[in-house]
């Protein structure tokens, strides 16, 4: 072969290639498609078309198209010469049509017959063309048609054509699974197939269907474990070895299945484990396949029911991992991390100073995945130290699209575990400083309420503290140029409500700043909304204080602008702040008490303070009012006016679905800010108040008295308030714990509270004190102070317990009740199973198997920590605390395996600690021995002197690369 | 499940592209210059793995290598190994270097349909069909065998009918 570098094509073809190659720019390069463009159209059309130059026309179509321009005027020759008899021609027919169409194109339908005959065809290579269309260009709608034909091919002879007929279904199933969901059985049948690579296919769509539906698959795992401990043995093939390992692809699949079906079922997982624990021993980790087939084996076993046996191999792996150079495989390390973490939280620490380092890499795709994990371990103890980091980050990026992104993770977590009140506005205040047009208003709600609100603690002095702090920092930031409109909104409100409430600034200070903002932002509607009633309210206040009220000029000059502005809105505004401030302070006071933003305003549905006038008006002879949903037709006026409240526009056809009853307008939450301030006589209840995100939350429990017609308020719009009550004991400080328990007082507690605040609490408390010594101990640069920060807590608890576990079982090594105690004391804090029974021990097996046990984890704990700590020595307490730790941890492991009732034989017990033992040994001795393999493969492959030379002179005279100082492109490639 | 699949050089030229979801074609294009900018921008030493969520949607992540001239780009979801389909790649270009001997950028712009059939036998419908590129060779080699009799037939029944008609 070699290659064939301009043979079959004309010379204007290759002009066409060469000319694009050299174009100097995107506009050059459209020139010259345009043009040929032309030529093609012109082509086509002329009768007579020899049918290579056919060929070669369409695939200069296809070419275009990859160029991202238009050539649609061509698809139908395409159409056509899939009719051609020709494989040659029909091929690319096919080829053309695929890249061409998309499933709904309006050619398909005269596709679909050829295909069907094709389908038919002896020649397997037009089968397998035609099969590769279906794929492609076969809709829900067309499925039928061929169906039958394809599932005949399941049974071809040939291996190609059965492998692709398996992924055309797959592909129906994707487009419609009810279309297929009759064959189902032919997956499995096919599982079975002699040729690997049917086998191999197969598992596409058995995934795809167990992903779906687990419980049907159960049967299967038997199977599925058979094939792979088949496949992990060398059984295939040589042909599927790659890069020295069987079959990788197929095992990476098959473990993923595996993972599926063996999540949350602990018999299947039971089945599994032998296997698992194979790859991971056989598992070569110098190559990169070999790495991407262990990556698979941790994701298995962090979702398969845990195995402590496992799961420390799995903490091997991402021990490795993270250890590497390669930002692949940190990339995985990572990844793997935040997926393992949540069965064993304490391998985390272990690699703090990994985790620390990828955060830091200026690898943005390694940083993301560091930020995700760390999403996955915040808690309230480093939520701070997370939270900053992340808002670090999010000012560094321009992408808005992770930006975003990144926000509301940090906001979540914010609300989450937000230590202290003051550590949350202001962290929302960087939030909304740098991406302010990125954050869901309901956010700015939130933190509205928050001030208004406080956290829920009853101390006065906190809240205004609270407030001052709030607006003290607002009055800073208030004069930085151009800031998000949802921010100036929040800075609006609370200045309005709280700016005078301290006394620390001047009345006209505050209304100064304000007419500052409204000035300078000019185009913002909302924003000179917020502003004008913030004013309003100030003046309010004032005068309700009995001050006199001195109005500045530029309020003056403000206050006349918008009462003549375009927008009805601002114009009312205006208006209603001069008749407030018209008024005097006894009526001033009513309409607008201060402070009331957070009292419970009662909502009487009925409106029975106009009951009088409504007598008085029947008695009149008036109508009486029917409501409208017993009225008999809607007006069409009334229609007009709700559309928008329906979801579906009310059409002429008949619809066979009962209405769905009419939304409620929900008034309270959507009357503009002080829309009733000026006729203050006309409503004896409190006013629906001037901000809409504390009214949604506050006015709930109100509503409860108003009769069969209430109306529930929507309460969706209004997060929950911080976070899960579990975590809120862990906090540093001891004011914000005292606040966050009241919290939990108030919010109601979701099913998990009443099962863990008694483990957790125990838990925190036990290592609060040390952690503090450490910090204190420990003279650290800035890295080691930030993985404190972020892993402190708990790595500290863990080093204290494993440490315990680590001397007694030295000191007494056999019988069971020596492991027991100290894996007790593991098992509480780590709060996986639950505390090992003493008196059950006696009588069990456990009493027989534990010495028999023993000895060996002694020793395969031992051997690890020596290699662990020679291999660690730059991070000595670490690894220290390791080497205990890992003994301890088996420990743990055998006791709680017999614990939990199911008794491996003890042959097999055996079994795995010999084979654990001998790749200690052996991971302890390979140190020197990876390359070889690269080697041989270097052997085998080389560039070939003659090829390039006679590349080199093809290049050259074609002139198409000019800038290729190396023709042999591929060179490195696989030397 | 893959969802694209491109090569392109260092210039930023397409050589190869297939989706397996259906793309507006404006896209793309503009996947193109998308991606290639950040391609040239990015480090030497970092990872392979890009999420490209705000062009090919949610769910979706790309791994590159880089080969000489030439850029391979796959496209997929959450479904797949990520270091798994960096080893497709190669074994996408092992193929194509056991089917040109020492492949180029020439090769790949100038057989066009070829590679399309080589990538027809790796990837079929976003899903891994074969990954050992000795079977796949032998698929292509029997294809373009046939093709090549068919092709000389072709020509035969063609100067034969011509001559009839004569």
């Amino acid at each position: 072969m070699g290659s064939q570098g301009g043979i079959g094509q004309s010379k204007e073809f290759l002009d066409l290639v060469k000319s694009i190659g050299e174009a100097r720019s995107k506009a050059e390069e459209d020139r010259i498609v345009l043009g040929e463009i032309e030529t093609l159209k012109r082509r086509l059309v002329e009768p007579g078309i020899p049918k290579r130059k056919m060929k070669e026309y369409i695939i200069r179509l296809v070419y275009i198209e990859m160029l991202g321009h238009d050539a649609s005027f061509g698809y139908i020759h395409a159409v056509k010469m899939t009719h051609d008899d020709s494989l040659f021609l029909k091929r690319t027919g096919y080829l053309a049509v695929t890249l061409f169409l998309n499933e709904d194109h309006d050619l398909i339908i005269l596709i679909v017959n050829t295909i069907q005959k094709d389908l038919k065809s002896d020649n397997f290579l037009i089968v397998c063309a035609a099969l590769n269309a279906v794929c492609k260009l076969i809709n829900e709608e067309t499925i039928p048609a061929v169906l039958p034909q394809v599932v005949e091919l399941l049974g071809h002879q040939k291996e190609a054509v059965r492998k692709k007929a398996i992924m055309a279904l797959h592909r129906f199933h994707q487009k419609s699974p009810s279309s297929v969901s009759h064959l189902v059985s032919n997956f499995r049948k096919r599982l079975c197939d002699n040729d690997p690579g049917v086998m191999g296919a197969t598992l596409c769509p058995l995934l795809d269907l167990i992903n779906r539906d687990v419980s049907s698959f159960k049967d299967l795992v038997v199977s599925f474990v058979s094939i792979l401990k088949q496949v992990a043995e060398h059984r295939l093939p040589k042909t599927y070895d790659y890069h020295q390992l069987p079959a990788p692809f197929i095992q990476i699949r098959l473990l993923k299945i595996l993972a599926l079906l063996g999540s949350g079922d602990k018999q299947a997982s039971e089945q599994m484990y032998m296997v698992v624990g194979d790859i991971f021993r056989k598992c070569d980790s110098s190559s990169n396949i070999g790495n991407a087939v262990l990556y698979q084996c941790v994701c298995c076993v962090s979702s398969i029911h845990p195995n402590p046996k496992l799961l420390e191999s799995a903490a091997d792996v991402i021990a490795r991992f993270l250890k590497s150079d390669s930002h692949n495989l940190k990339y995985l390390g990572i990844d793997a991390l935040g997926r393992l973490i949540k069965l064993s939280p304490e391998i985390a620490e272990q690699h703090q100073l990994a985790v620390i380092d990828c955060l830091e890499d200026p690898d943005d795709t390694l940083k993301r995945k560091t930020f995700e994990l760390l999403h996955k371990m915040t808690k309230s103890s480093n939520v701070e130290v997370i939270v900053d980091r992340m808002i670090d980050y999010m000012i560094s990026i321009n992408d808005n699209h992770y930006k975003t992104d990144i926000v509301s993770r940090c906001v979540e977590l914010a609300e989450q575990f937000a230590p202290s009140n003051q550590w949350f506005i202001q962290t929302m205040n960087r939030v909304f400083e740098h991406a302010g047009d990125l954050v869901n208003i309901k956010v700015a709600h939130n933190l509205m309420h928050l001030i208004a609100e406080g956290f829920g603690e009853d101390d006065d002095t906190e809240y205004t503290h609270l407030r001052s702090s709030a607006v003290d920092s607002y009055l800073r930031i208030i004069g930085a140029p151009k800031l998000p409109s949802v921010f100036l909104q929040v800075i609006c409100w609370v200045l309005g409500e709280y700016g005078t409430a301290d006394g620390k600034y001047s009345a006209s200070y505050i209304t100064g700043k304000l007419c500052d903002v409204a000035e300078a932002y000019s185009n913002d509607e909302t924003v000179k909304a917020y502003a004008v009633t913030a004013l309003m309210k100030i003046y309010a206040c004032e005068m309700a204080a009995g001050r006199t009220v001195d109005i500045l000029p530029e309020c003056q000059t403000l206050i006349e602008e918008l009462s003549a502005s375009h927008s009805t809105d601002l114009q009312q505004r205006a208006y209603e702040l001069q008749a407030v401030i018209a008024l005097d302070a006894q009526t001033v006071e009513n309409i607008l008490p201060s402070d009331a933003s957070s009292k419970e305003i009662e909502i009487d549905k009925n409106l029975p303070f106009l009951n009088d006038h409504v007598e008085r008006a029947i008695e009149k002879g008036a109508q009486p009012y029917i409501p409208e949903s017993e009225r008999s037709g809607f007006s069409s006026a009334s229609y007009l006016n709700r559309q928008d409240l329906y979801e579906v526009p009310p059409s002429h056809g008949l619809r066979f679905e009962a209405y769905e009853l009419p939304k409620q307008p929900s008034v309270p939450l959507t009357t503009p800010p002080v829309s009733i301030g000026s006729s203050n006589e006309l409503i004896p209840v409190p006013e629906p108040t001037y901000n809409r995100g504390t009214q949604a939350a506050v006015s709930l429990p109100s509503s409860s008295n108003a009769g069969p017609a209430e109306v529930k308020l929507r309460l969706d719009g209004v997060q929950k308030r911080w976070g899960r009550p579990t975590y809120s004991s862990s906090s540093a400080s001891t004011s914000a714990a005292a606040s966050q328990d009241t919290v939990n007082g108030v919010t109601p507690p979701d099913g998990a509270t009443t099962v863990t605040p008694a483990i957790s609490k125990g838990r925190e408390t036990t290592y609060e004190p040390t952690r503090k010594t450490q910090q204190a101990v420990e003279i650290s640069p800035e890295k080691q102070k930030l993985a404190a920060s972020l892993f402190g807590g708990s790595s500290k608890q863990e080093r204290k317990s494993s440490l315990g576990g680590g001397h007694k079982t030295a000191a007494k090594p056999t019988g069971g009740h020596a492991v027991e105690a100290p894996a007790k004391k593991m098992a509480a804090p780590v709060q996986q199973p639950p505390p090992p029974d003493l008196l059950d021990l006696g009588e069990m097996t456990v009493a027989t198997t534990g010495p028999l046990i023993d000895p060996f984890k002694q020793l395969e704990g031992l051997l690890d920590s020596v290699e662990l700590a020679s291999s660690t020595k730059n991070h000595v307490d670490v690894s220290a605390a390791k080497g205990p730790d890992a003994m301890a941890f088996y420990g743990d492991s055998a006791t709680t395996v017999e614990q939990g009732g199911h008794h491996f034989s003890s042959i097999d017990d055996v079994d795995n600690l010999m084979s654990g033992l001998s790749s200690a040994t052996t991971d302890a001795s390979s140190g020197g021995g990876i390359p070889t393999s690269q080697l041989t493969t270097q052997n085998s492959k080389g560039p070939n002197l003659k090829d390039a030379l006679q590349k080199d002179a093809l290049v050259r005279q074609m002139g198409v690369n000019p800038s290729s100082q190396n023709p042999n492109l591929f060179k490195d490639l696989l030397g | 499940m893959i969802k694209a699949v491109m090569v392109m050089n260092t210039q930023g030229k397409p050589r190869l592209t297939k989706f397996y979801e259906f793309l507006v074609r404006k896209r793309q294009t503009q996947f193109s210059l998308f991606f290639f900018l950040p391609c040239l921008i990015r480090a030497e030493n970092v990872s392979n793995f890009m999420e490209a969520d705000s062009i090919f949607g949610p769910d979706s992540r790309l791994v590159y290598k880089h080969y000489a001239t030439l850029y391979f780009v796959f496209v997929f979801d959450s479904s797949e190994n990520e270091l798994a389909m960096l080893d497709l790649i190669q074994v996408f270009v092992e193929t194509l270097d056991k089917c040109f001997r020492n492949v180029c950028e020439l090769d790949i712009v100038f057989n066009y349909s070829k590679l399309h059939t080589i990538l027809d036998e790796i990837i079929f419908g976003g899903q891994v069909l074969e990954t050992s590129s000795a079977e796949v060779m032998k698929v292509v080699e029997e294809i373009s065998r046939q093709e090549s009799a068919s092709n000389s037939i072709g020509l035969v029944t063609k100067t034969v009918s011509g001559w009839r008609n004569r």
